[in-house]
């Protein structure tokens, strides 16, 4: 019987000749990532159980990132950065991203993959639950919490159930009105948000390979959202290129078998599917955007791991070209070199940024913001009533803020396309 | 350990995720500090709409008034409870508020894992949906030995499945002691 490149991983990880689903095994960390709101409940665990002399298993194989809660007036939040500051400085990581420097870098996930984090074939853990979208690189990654994070902190290793695995074939070439955004929620609305509990979910297909790395990650960010353990996608020269630009890096390629075990194996031709939605108030509450088109909005939101990297505002941006929006549409790039490139891309000659603030979008420099709520004073959060429409990944209530508000999940196209009309609007009214 | 727990129940529904378990602009606070991790008890499950906090009725609060922990022990869900962000702060929240176990159909990984390596409340499953048969307050009692759920109040008795490879971590009290325990870590 074949493995899957989730199990062929694992195996390796474990320094076993073969690994079998359900099986519980303990692996060997290549990376651990946490940022500020789990870091500082993490490093006290690892102190109270290792004692005050304990040492980092290895410092080059941890990752930290204030992303979260990181412009706000908020005590608490500062204090916990502030802990993040004094353990790197005083366990020297060469790996700390510290904010208000220039080494600042943003929301996590996507970092990760532009600071070559990213090695196809490894295994990382970190203390967030979309720790998963590093997996488009082909590598398995998931997300722990902080007793697990502690412990792998000190010990480098951690037990971890074999996930089965789950694949997903996505044929043909993506329609312009389509991004990766709508081809999780398609997997959503069929899956639920516990269709793949403690699975691994694996993407593949003519559509997946032509799509850029920005945009995979956006499928394996969301892998969480139907309760799966990862979500993979097998290394390609796309992913080489990618890691080429940032350094060059020795690494080992896993391939699932041809004949390998799945759970369970779709199929999607991506030229039969739609724009669509997750409703309120969860991401497998799926409609087509057509469904709900006209639906009044009060909020637009571009941002976060999921819908704030360089992919998505190339999408909004061909909408928001000369147009001018009519909801509020706040504009939030998930790390400081998207906010870069969006200075630097241009279309149609203009450079996003231009696009955007011409637009009459609020931008707001790059972390987490509204994506989940946050502090009373963070940017885009969502108040009252509001309805919002947004390219974040999770709905459920009170995500973005208030608890009576209103979220819809959609590509940053929909997103965008609806901004300019002020109500739901699917985007090929906009791009024909 | 303790083989048997009696509690009152407090019933939720499916999907109960994170944000409710305990709502994101509380997780500055620190878990460490004593006076401050109060309030991870005192917002536990504050994020759950009033309609469904407490079935069947509903608009029953985990926590009344100012307090810091629940009269509420058990926690019986549905299906995928603990679903979305991995913060471990809401098991904890759970047993800071005095909560011992949940029963739930099934459990969102992270949520699981949390539960079970951090020692915070046992995460049993059942073998059906029963957040429709108990009703908030019933007393309630879970054998270990037998995996059963005995509701006090009206005499019916529930399957749980045996809790498995996690027991070993549950009876050592969480993964630290049972890293210890075996000799993996000193
Ligand atoms: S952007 Fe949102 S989903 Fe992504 S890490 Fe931040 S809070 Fe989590």
């Amino acid at each position: 019987m074949g493995k899957t490149i989730t199990e062929k991983i694992l195996a390796k990880s474990a320094k076993k000749e073969t690994v079998v689903p359900s099986e519980n095994v303990w692996l060997n960390v290549d990376l651990l990532m946490t940022h500020d709101v789990c870091g500082p409940p993490t490093i006290q665990i690892w102190k109270d159980e290792f004692g005050d002399k304990a040492k980092v298993w290895d410092k080059n194989k941890v990752a930290i990132f204030p992303d979260h809660y990181i412009y706000t007036k908020d005590e608490h939040a500062k204090r916990n950065v502030d802990i993040l500051r004094n353990f790197a400085k005083e366990h020297n990581l060469p790996y700390y991203f510290d904010v208000g420097t220039t080494r600042y870098k943003g929301v996590c996930h996507v970092a990760l993959a532009e600071e070559g984090f990213n090695i196809p074939g490894t295994v990382m853990f970190g203390t967030d639950s979309h720790t998963c979208t590093s997996g488009a690189f082909g590598l398995f990654s998931t997300g722990v919490g902080n007793t697990d994070a502690a412990f792998i902190l000190g010990t480098g290793k951690i037990w971890e159930k074999v996930p089965e695995s789950i694949k997903f074939t996505f044929d043909s070439e993506m329609p312009a009105y389509l991004t990766a955004k709508d081809l999780i929620l398609k997997i959503l609305g069929e899956l639920t948000t516990d269709g793949a509990t403690y699975c691994a979910l694996e993407f593949d297909g003519e559509a997946i390979s032509s799509m850029e790395m920005y945009e995979r990650m956006t499928l394996t960010n969301m892998a969480i959202e139907v309760g799966a353990m990862n979500g993979i996608i097998a290394p390609d020269e796309k992913t080489k290129e990618f890691l080429h630009k940032i350094k060059t890096v020795e690494y080992e390629e896993f391939f699932s078998d041809t004949d390998a075990n799945y759970l369970s194996q779709h199929n999607f031709n991506v030229d039969e599917l739609e724009p669509l939605v997750a409703k309120p108030h969860s991401p497998d509450n799926t409609d087509t955007v057509k469904n709900v088109q006209g639906t009044k909005i009060t909020k637009c939101y571009i941002g976060s791991c999921t819908g704030g990297k360089i992919s998505d505002y190339k999408f909004a941006a061909q909408i928001l070209f000369d147009r001018k929006v009519k909801t509020p549409t706040f504009i939030i790039p998930s790390t400081t070199n998207v906010a870069e490139q969006m200075e630097a891309e241009t279309y149609k000659g203009k450079t996003l940024t231009d696009i955007f603030s011409d637009a009459g979008c609020s931008m707001a420099p790059p972390s987490c913001a509204a994506c989940l709520g946050g502090p009373i004073d963070t940017t885009g959060r969502s108040v009252d009533n509001d309805v919002v429409i947004s390219t974040t990944n999770r709905n459920f209530p009170g995500r973005m803020g208030s608890k009576k508000s209103e979220v819809f999940l959609a590509s940053p196209l929909t997103v965008a396309a609806s901004a300019i009309n002020g109500v739901i609007t699917d985007p090929r009214e906009f791009l024909t | 350990m303790n083989k048997k727990l009696k509690g009152k129940a407090y019933v939720l529904g499916d999907n109960i995720d994170t944000d409710q378990i305990i709502p994101a602009e509380h997780l500055v606070y620190s878990l460490s500090d004593e006076d401050e991790s109060k309030k991870y008890g005192h917002f536990a499950l504050s994020g759950t709409p009033p309609s469904e906090a407490g079935l069947p009725d509903g608009n029953m609060p985990f926590i009344s008034g100012e307090k810091n922990e629940s009269e509420y022990s058990i926690i019986i869900g549905g299906s995928n409870f603990g679903c979305g962000s991995s913060r471990e702060h809401a098991p904890f929240a759970l047993q800071k508020a005095g909560a011992k176990a949940v029963v739930a159909e099934s459990y969102a990984r992270i949520f699981y894992r949390n539960s079970v390596d951090g020692g915070f409340v046992v995460p049993f499953e059942s073998t059906e949906k029963i957040f429709d048969k108990i009703r908030t307050g019933d007393e309630l009692e879970i054998d270990f030995d037998s995996n059963t759920l005995l509701n006090i109040t009206d005499g019916k008795k529930y399957e749980l499945n045996p809790l498995g490879d996690v027991l070993p971590i549950i009876e050592a009290g969480g993964l630290f002691d049972y890293a210890r325990q075996s000799g993996m870590i000193e």
